[in-house]
This record gives structure tokens, C-alpha cells and sequence, in this order.
């Protein structure tokens, strides 16, 4: 059978729940960022498809991809960041205990 | 023959996210996170993409993941792992809903599709299209900001008071 779109659409709509799941049920905060840099990988694959299958000349959903891979980085770096100084402050990674902005 | 690829890929790819999410091991985790990165490298190259495959290779599996293995060696725990929290169940029902959803929406559309071949190599049209007139050199300059104050940012939360 040959390959198409929506073979492509489904992988994307899978790694994307996959990666939601995690984000749901983990308790550690460097494992929830691994799974939003998979739901952000599961979007660029959608869109990178679209962009072969339906636009093939103009690229627009390349170019997409590439400006969602430039936030993914700046998201990286200040979550990471963010991480890191919550655990010099607790001594914890675990979102549960992550309650100080609570009342 | 790129069906094979393709098939290949996809059981490596969902195989590589699964471990991600199951594995208690947050190293081991992060390790399969960087093979699911590389896959999906491979994917775009299946998709006429050989720019953004290297820009891929270069941000994520050279940036990113380096960035996420040290944020693990930093932040080791006592317990050492990742356990499943009290949500396990309900997240599992809302992803798995949101599955059947889109799949459901993707098989049951009808999408137009344009019988063109795919433009190769993409590099220059990229190019282009970023920078020229009528462009996307307004998002490009956007973009250069928001690096710019993530930078600044990262460098603030980090320094030691």
C-alpha cells in the first residue's frame, strides 16, 4: 500500500497523544518537558506533510516547522532553567510539590 | 520500498515514545528521547524535507537533548525515577480519546491533495522565502527577539543570588 498523507497524520496524532499522556501522568518535571518536545516533534510532522502532500511548491509548513523548532528551543532552555532553580530552592523535581504559587 | 521506511520508522519512532513515557529511569529516558529525535530526522528526509532534517540533527539532537541529559544530571533525586502520579488513569482516558478523535477525523476527511512532485533541494527556496520582501522576515526578526530574551532569561533564573 502506498504511503500518503494520512499515514503520516496518524504517526503525528499518535507520538502527540503519546506525549500528552506523559505530560498528564508524570511527576517529574525534566520528564514532562521530554514529552512537550514530543508533542511539539508530533505537530512538525503533521505540518512538514501537509507541506509534501498538499502544497509541494511553496513550503510554508517547512518554514512553519522551523519557527516552532526556534520556540521549542527558547522553551527549552527557560523551562530547564526554570527546573533547575526550583530544585536548588526544594530539592525536588516532583510537579506535586511544585506549590508555591498555590493559596 | 519507501513504504519499508516508512514503517520502519514509525514503529521506531512510537517504540522510542513509548520508552519515554514507561521507562522509570529518567537517563534512560532522556537516551531514547535523542533515537526519537534521530527518527524523525529520517522521516522529514523521507518527506522532501533535507533542510529542516539538518536543522533537526543540529537543534534537537545536538542542542536540546544535551540541554535536557544535563537538566537530568543535575537534578538526580533521592528516589531516582519517574513515577506515574495520582492522574494515571484520566490521562490515559483523555489521550487515548483524543486518539480515536483524530484519527477518526484524518481517515474520515477527504483532503486535496496536489499531485505536484516535491520541490528538491529546498535549501535555497527556504532561503527565499525567509528573507525575501514578501516574506517572512518580520517572523524571522520576531523570532531573533524571543531567542534573544530566552537567553537573557535562562541567564537570570540561573545566577546564583
Amino acid at each position: 500500500m502506498e504511503v500518503g498523507l494520512n499515514h503520516y497524520l496518524v504517526l503525528s496524532a499518535v507520538l502527540f497523544c503519546i506525549g500528552l499522556y506523559g505530560v498528564l501522568a508524570k511527576r517529574n518535571a525534566v520528564v514532562i518537558l521530554m514529552c512537550i518536545e514530543i508533542m511539539l516533534n508530533a505537530v512538525n510532522i503533521a505540518m512538514v506533510a501537509f507541506s509534501r502532500y498538499v502544497v509541494p511548491m511553496l513550503l510554508t509548513g517547512q518554514i512553519f516547522a522551523i519557527f516552532v523548532i526556534v520556540v521549542a528551543a527558547a522553551e527549552a532552555a527557560v523551562g530547564i532553567a526554570i527546573i533547575i532553580t526550583i530544585y536548588r530552592n526544594r530539592q525536588s523535581v516532583d510537579v506535586d510539590k511544585f506549590d508555591l504559587m498555590k493559596w | 520500498m519507501s513504504s519499508i521506511v516508512f514503517w520502519l520508522l514509525a514503529i521506531l519512532t512510537v517504540g522510542a515514545a513509548l520508552a519515554v513515557v514507561v521507562l522509570r529511569d529518567v537517563f534512560r529516558a532522556a537516551l531514547s528521547l535523542v533515537l526519537l529525535f534521530l527518527a524523525i530526522a529520517v522521516l522529514y528526509i523521507t518527506l522532501y524535507a533535507d533542510f529542516l532534517a539538518v536543522v533537526q540533527v543540529l537543534i534537537y539532537v545536538g542542542a536540546i537533548s544535551i540541554l535536557i541529559i544535563v537538566a537530568v544530571m543535575l537534578t538526580r533525586e533521592v528516589w531516582h525515577g519517574s513515577p506515574p502520579g495520582k492522574l494515571r488513569i484520566p490521562a490515559l482516558v483523555v489521550s487515548v480519546l483524543l486518539l480515536g478523535t483524530m484519527v477518526f477525523t484524518v481517515i474520515s476527511t477527504k483532503w486535496e491533495t496536489s499531485g505536484e512532485p516535491p520541490q528538491q533541494p529546498t535549501t535555497a527556496a527556504i532561503g527565499t522565502n525567509l528573507f525575501s520582501q514578501g516574506g517572512f522576515i518580520l517572523p524571522v526578526e520576531i523570532s531573533a527577539v524571543l531567542l534573544l530574551a530566552a537567553i537573557l532569561g535562562a541567564i537570570v533564573l540561573m545566577r546564583e543570588k
